[in-house]
C-alpha cells in the first residue's frame, strides 16, 4: 500500500516530518516558559496549558500517525472514542461538584447509633 | 516471535492448503481456528455457569434455612472452606458474602459474555460472513489464553487465606480493600488481577471482532447485507472495546490500593471498628471508583443482551419462514444502544448524593435509552406476524425470550427513574429486574443458539424430547425463582443478606419485612434447586448428543440461508472449500417466485429460480 | 489458508487489515489513559487543603524527557519513509536512535524514581523551627533527607522506625514545603540556593507520620506513580516490538518488503501514541 507513493512525495513527507518535529521542541519550550509565567485565574492556566498540548497532540497524531490522510472510517471512530473520553471526565467532575459542601470528608468522633431493634 | 518470521515464509510457499497433519496440542490445545477457539470458550464459559449457578444454589439454602446446617454439603465445605466459614455448617456471612460476589462476576465475565460473545461470536461471525478465518488468528488465541488464565486466578481465589473476594462483584471501595485488610494477597487481589486478564481477553477479542467484520466481508457482502447477529456482534464489540478499558484503570488503581497502601478510593479519616484510624494517606474518592466500574458495567449490560438478540433474530427469521421485520430499522437501534449505552451509567449512582442536575441528566438519557431498546423488540415480535412457525426446541427458547426480556426491560423503568429508584435501590426488585433480563433472557437466547448450531458444530442434532423438557422446565422455574423477588424488593428487602432478612422479621410489626414476604425465600430457593435439576436433561443431551444425536442428513438441517450453512459439516480448517460471493440480503425466506421458501445469501439469481 | 488484504488495502476501506487493529486497540488505550487522567482530576479537585504536593518534580529533567520522546517520535516516522524507499540502511540508522532514545527516557525515569523514594516527609506532633528560604518558620511538616548512621535510606515509613528500633534519626530539610503557593515555592528554591541544608535531630517519638515520595504518600504521588509507570510499560513495550523488528525480525525485509515495511508502520503508529500520552502527561503533572 505505501509502495505506491513515489519517492518525491515521500520526500515531501520527510521535509514536513523535521519542520514538525522542531515546531514539537518549540511547543515544549513554549509551555515551560508558560508555566514560569504566573497567571492570576486557575481557569486561564489550565485552558493555556491544555491549548498547549492539544496543538502538539494535532501536530503528531495528523502528520506523524498520518490521520489527516487517513481513511473516513478510522477517524470517525477515533472522534466516536474522543466523544465517550470528553463524556466520562466531564460527567464524572460534574457529580462531584453537586455532593452537598463540594464533598469533603469532615471527621468527627465516630458514635454508634442505638439500634431501633437492639443489638445484631 | 520466531514464528513470526516463520509463518511468513510459509505464505510464499504453501500459498493455499496446509499439507502438514497438526499435532493433537497444536490443533486442540493451541489452535488459532476460530472454530476451535469458539468451542474452548463455550466449554470452558458453560462449566463456569454451571459453577457460577452452584454456588447460588447453595446460597439459596442460607437465605430459606439461615443458620441451618447445610445438608449433606456441610461437612464437606467445612473440609474446603475451613470450619470458621461455615458454623455448624450452616452457611456463615462471610461465606455467603464470598459467593455472592463470585456468583456476580463468574455469571458475567467468566460464562455469559464468554459465550455469548467469544464462543458463539469466534464460531459463527466469520463463517457467517464468508471469511477463512478471523482477522488475526494468531491474537485470537492469545485472546483465550488470557481468558484461561483468568478463569484460574478467579477459581484459585476461593481456596486461599481467607477466602474469595466478598465484597460484592461491585468491589466498592473502601469496603474491597479493608475487607482483609491483613492478607497482601487475598481474594480481592486475585479478582483484581483476574479482573485484569479477562479484561484484556476482551480487548484484544473485541479489536478481532471489529477488524474482521470491517475487512473480510465476502464479495458482495454488504454492510446493509449482514444477518443481524454479525450487527449485534459488531456493536458489542465495540462497547467492549471503549468501555473495559476505565474498568481496567481502575482495576489497577485499587490493586494499589491493595498493594501499595495507596488512597485512590479511600477517603480521610476512615476509620476500622470505631476507633482506629486506618494508617493510608486518605484524600481519595470512593465514588471515583463507582464512576469508573460503572462506567463499564453499564454498557456491559449490553454486551450481555446484545449478542443473544442476534442469535434470536436468526432463528426467529429461520423459523418462521419469513424476513425478519425492519431490518434497517434493528440495525439503527443497535447503533443507537451501543452509543447511548456510555452515557446512562450513573443512573446506578443515584443514591450517591449526585445533584439534581446531574441526575435528571442521567435519568433523560436512560429513558432515551429504552426506545431503540424497545424497537428492536417490536420488530422481532412483529417478525412473528404472519409466520409459519416451526415450534423446534430453539424456537420455543426465542419466543419465550421476547417476553422475558420485555418484563426484565420495563421492570427497568422504575429504576431508571431517580424518584422511584430511591425506594428501590438495592432491593431485591433490583435482582429480580436484572436477571429476568439476563436469565430468561440472554441466557434463553444462548440456550437456543446451542440448540440451533450445534447440527452444524458437531453434525449430530441435539434430541428434541428432551429439549422441550428442558425449555419448558426452565421457563416455569426461572419465573418460580425471580417473580417473587420483585414483591420482596417493593416491600424494601435489601440485597446481600445470608440470612434472607430474617433480622428484619424481627421487627415486623415496626420497621422490618412481613413474615409472608420473607417466607417467599423458601418457595423461590425451592424453585432454584429445581431449575437447577431441569438443566440436567440439558447437560447429559449436550454430551450424549455428541456421539448418540441423530446424523444430520445435509449441510443446511434447518433450511437457512445465511452463509454458515453452506459449508461442510463441521466448517473444515478455511471455512469454505469453493471462493464464496454473496447477491441476496440474509433472510430471502418465502421469496415470491424462487424454487424454494428459502434462497441461501450465495445462490445467484439464475440459480435461486429454477 | 490465507486471511485476505494482511497487507493489500481492501478496496471499499482503503486499509489493510492490521491498520484497522492498531487504530481499534490505540482507540482502547485512549479510553486507558482517559479513565486515569479523569482519576487526576478528580482527585486534585476534591484533595483535602494542604495535601496535593506541587512543585516536587523535577521541571528541566522532564522537558528534557519530552525532548528525547519527541526525537524518537521523528526518527520512528523518518524510518519508515526510508523504508518506503527502500533504503534499509538509513532506516537501521533511525530506528536504532529510536530504540536509544526508548531506553534513554526509560534511564532518565528510573532516576527520578530513585530519587523519590529518597526524599521524605515527616509529620511531627510538635512544630519545629526551620528555614523556609530567608525565613523562619515554626512547621510540623518538613520535607527532606533522611541521614541514618551515615546511609540514605529508602522506603521508609512510619512503621519502619518500629520495626527498626530508630531512636533518633537526623533529617536535612528542605527550604520550602509543598503548602506553600507556587511563586513562594520558587522564590524559597532561590533563595536557599547553594547554602548548605541544616540538620536536624529527629526522635521517633516526636514522628506521628513519615513517608518518602512513594504512592502511598499522598493520592497526587499515587496517580503521578501510575500514570508515569504505566506509561513506561507501554514504552518498554513499545520499545522491545521496535527492537524486535529492527534486529532479529529484519530478515522479513528480504522475503516481504512489504509486510517488513507495514510492521514498522503499525509499531510505529504504537510509538506516536505513546509519545501523545507524555504530551499531556507532562504538563498535566510536571506543570499544572
Amino acid at each position: 500500500m505505501s509502495a505506491a507513493h513515489s519517492h518525491d512525495e515521500i520526500k515531501k513527507h520527510v521535509r514536513i516530518y523535521i519542520v514538525i518535529f522542531f515546531a514539537l521542541l518549540i511547543g515544549t519550550g513554549v509551555t515551560v516558559w508558560l508555566n514560569s509565567v504566573h497567571f492570576d485565574s486557575t481557569v486561564l492556566t489550565i485552558a493555556i496549558a491544555l491549548l498547549v498540548a492539544c496543538i502538539k497532540a494535532f501536530l503528531v497524531a495528523g502528520f506523524f500517525m498520518h490521520l489527516i490522510s487517513e481513511k473516513k472510517a478510522i477517524y470517525m471512530m477515533l472522534a466516536v472514542t474522543v466523544f465517550f473520553f470528553a463524556g466520562m471526565m466531564y460527567l464524572t467532575v460534574w457529580s462531584r461538584e453537586q455532593l452537598p459542601k463540594g464533598g469533603e470528608y469532615i471527621p468527627t468522633k465516630y458514635v454508634p447509633h442505638p439500634s431501633p431493634i437492639g443489638a445484631y | 516471535m520466531g514464528a513470526t518470521t516463520h509463518a511468513g515464509h510459509h505464505h510464499e510457499v504453501h500459498s493455499d492448503s496446509h499439507h502438514h497433519e497438526l499435532g493433537f496440542w497444536q490443533k486442540y490445545i493451541f489452535s488459532t481456528d476460530h472454530k476451535v477457539i469458539g468451542i474452548q470458550y463455550g466449554v470452558m464459559s458453560l462449566l463456569f455457569m454451571l459453577f457460577g449457578f452452584s454456588l447460588m444454589m447453595l446460597m439459596r439454602w442460607s437465605i430459606a434455612y439461615p443458620d441451618t446446617p447445610l445438608p449433606v454439603l456441610g461437612k464437606a465445605l467445612q473440609h474446603v472452606f475451613g470450619p470458621d466459614a461455615l458454623p455448624n455448617g450452616a452457611m456463615g456471612p462471610d461465606l455467603y458474602n464470598a459467593f455472592g460476589a463470585m456468583h456476580g462476576t463468574i455469571m458475567v465475565f467468566l460464562a455469559i459474555v464468554p459465550l455469548a460473545f467469544a464462543a458463539f461470536g469466534n464460531y459463527v461471525v466469520p463463517l457467517q460472513i464468508g471469511a477463512p478465518d478471523m482477522a488475526f488468528p494468531r491474537v485470537n488465541m492469545a485472546s483465550f489464553q488470557c481468558f484461561f488464565l483468568g478463569g484460574v486466578v478467579m477459581f484459585a481465589s476461593f481456596f486461599i487465606p481467607g477466602g474469595a473476594a466478598k465484597s460484592g462483584w461491585t468491589s466498592y471501595s473502601p469496603l474491597a480493600t479493608l475487607a482483609e485488610r491483613g492478607i497482601m494477597f487475598n481474594g480481592q487481589t486475585f479478582w483484581l488481577i483476574g479482573m485484569v486478564l479477562l479484561i484484556t481477553s476482551s480487548l484484544l477479542g473485541a479489536v478481532n471482532f471489529i477488524a474482521t467484520i470491517i475487512q473480510l466481508r465476502a464479495p458482495g457482502m454488504t454492510w446493509m447485507r449482514l444477518p443481524f447477529f454479525c450487527w449485534a456482534q459488531f456493536i458489542t464489540a465495540f462497547i467492549l472495546l471503549l468501555a473495559f478499558p476505565p474498568l481496567e484503570a481502575a482495576g489497577v488503581m485499587q490493586l494499589m490500593d491493595n498493594l501499595f497502601g495507596t488512597s485512590f478510593f479511600l477517603p480521610s479519616g476512615l476509620m476500622m471498628g470505631g476507633t482506629t484510624p486506618v494508617p493510608v494517606s486518605g484524600g481519595g474518592s470512593p465514588l471515583l471508583w463507582q464512576h469508573l466500574f460503572w462506567f463499564l458495567a453499564h454498557p456491559e449490560v449490553y454486551v450481555l443482551i446484545l449478542p443473544a438478540m442476534g442469535i434470536i433474530s436468526e432463528i426467529i427469521s429461520n423459523n418462521t419462514r419469513k424476513p425478519l421485520w425492519g431490518y434497517k430499522s434493528l440495525v439503527y437501534s443497535v447503533f443507537a444502544v451501543g452509543f447511548i449505552s456510555f452515557i446512562v451509567w450513573a443512573h446506578h449512582m443515584y443514591l450517591t448524593g449526585m445533584g439534581t442536575k446531574i441526575s435528571t441528566f442521567f435519568q433523560t438519557t436512560t429513558m432515551i435509552i429504552s426506545i431503540p431498546s424497545v424497537i428492536i423488540l417490536t420488530c422481532l415480535f412483529i417478525s412473528l406476524w404472519g409466520g409459519s412457525i416451526r415450534f423446534n426446541t430453539q424456537m420455543l427458547f426465542a419466543l419465550a425470550f421476547l417476553p422475558m426480556f420485555g418484563i426484565g426491560g420495563l421492570t427497568g423503568l422504575p429504576l431508571g427513574f431517580n424518584f422511584s429508584d430511591l425506594h428501590l435501590h438495592d432491593t431485591y426488585y433490583v435482582i429480580a429486574h436484572f436477571h429476568y433480563v439476563v436469565a430468561p433472557g440472554t441466557i434463553f437466547g444462548l440456550f437456543a443458539g446451542i440448540y440451533h448450531w450445534y447440527p452444524k458444530i458437531t453434525g449430530r442434532f441435539m434430541n428434541e424430547f428432551w429439549g422441550k423438557v428442558h425449555f419448558w422446565l426452565s421457563l416455569i422455574f426461572m419465573n418460580a425463582v425471580f417473580q417473587p423477588m420483585f414483591l420482596q424488593g417493593m416491600h424494601g428487602m435489601i440485597r446481600r443478606m445470608y440470612n434472607g432478612g430474617a433480622t428484619y422479621a424481627a421487627a415486623a410489626n415496626q420497621v422490618g419485612l412481613p413474615p409472608e414476604i420473607i417466607d417467599l425465600n423458601r418457595w423461590v430457593s425451592h424453585g432454584a434447586w429445581f431449575l437447577g435439576l431441569a438443566q440436567i436433561p440439558f447437560i447429559i443431551n449436550f454430551f450424549w448428543s455428541i456421539r448418540g444425536g441423530k446424523k444430520v442428513t445435509n449441510d443446511n438441517p434447518w433450511d437457512a440461508t445465511t452463509l454458515e450453512w453452506d459449508t461442510p459439516t463441521p466448517p473444515p480448517h478455511g471455512n469454505f472449500d469453493k471462493p464464496v460471493a454473496i447477491y441476496r440480503g440474509p433472510y430471502e425466506y418465502s421469496v415470491p417466485g424462487h424454487a424454494t421458501d428459502f434462497t441461501m445469501q450465495s445462490m445467484p439469481d439464475k440459480a435461486a429460480k429454477h | 489458508m490465507e486471511i485476505p488484504y494482511n497487507h493489500e488495502a481492501r478496496p471499499d476501506t482503503g486499509l489493510y487489515n492490521a491498520k484497522v487493529g492498531i487504530w481499534l486497540f490505540l482507540a482502547s488505550e485512549v479510553m486507558l489513559f482517559g479513565a486515569l487522567f479523569s482519576a487526576y482530576i478528580l482527585l486534585r479537585v476534591g484533595a483535602d487543603p494542604g495535601t496535593w504536593p506541587h512543585g516536587l518534580l523535577n521541571i528541566p529533567i522532564g522537558t528534557f524527557n519530552t525532548a528525547v520522546l519527541i526525537t524518537s517520535s521523528v526518527t520512528v516516522v523518518l524510518g519508515w519513509a526510508a523504508l518506503q524507499m527502500g533504503n534499509f540502511a538509513a532506516y537501521r540508522k533511525y530506528q536504532a536512535v529510536t530504540i536509544l532514545c526508548a531506553l534513554g527516557f526509560l534511564g532518565i525515569k528510573s532516576f527520578e524514581y530513585k530519587d523519590k523514594f529518597g526524599h521524605y516527609e515527616v509529620w511531627l506532633k510538635e512544630p519545629v523551627t526551620v528555614k523556609h528560604g530567608q525565613k523562619e518558620v515554626k512547621t510540623d511538616r518538613l520535607l527532606g533527607h533522611i541521614d541514618y548512621n551515615g546511609t540514605h535510606p529508602y522506603f521508609w515509613k512510619t512503621e519502619t522506625l518500629a520495626a527498626k528500633k530508630v531512636e533518633s534519626f537526623k533529617f536535612a530539610p528542605d527550604p520550602y514545603h509543598y503548602t506553600m503557593s507556587a511563586k513562594e515555592m520558587a522564590h524559597a528554591k532561590r533563595d536557599s540556593a547553594g547554602i548548605e541544608h541544616a540538620e536536624i535531630e529527629i526522635k521517633s517519638s516526636q514522628v506521628k507520620r513519615l513517608s518518602a515520595f512513594v504512592p502511598a504518600h499522598s493520592t497526587f504521588f499515587a496517580i503521578y506513580f501510575t500514570l508515569t509507570a504505566l506509561h513506561g510499560l507501554h514504552v518498554l513495550g513499545g520499545a522491545l516490538v521496535i527492537a524486535y523488528i529492527w534486529g532479529p525480525g529484519a530478515k522479513l525485509w528480504k522475503t516481504n518488503p512489504v509486510q517488513y515495511t507495514n510492521r514498522v508502520e503499525i509499531s510505529g503508529l504504537f510509538w506516536h501514541f505513546v509519545d501523545l500520552v507524555w504530551i499531556f502527561l507532562f504538563p498535566v503533572i510536571y506543570l499544572l
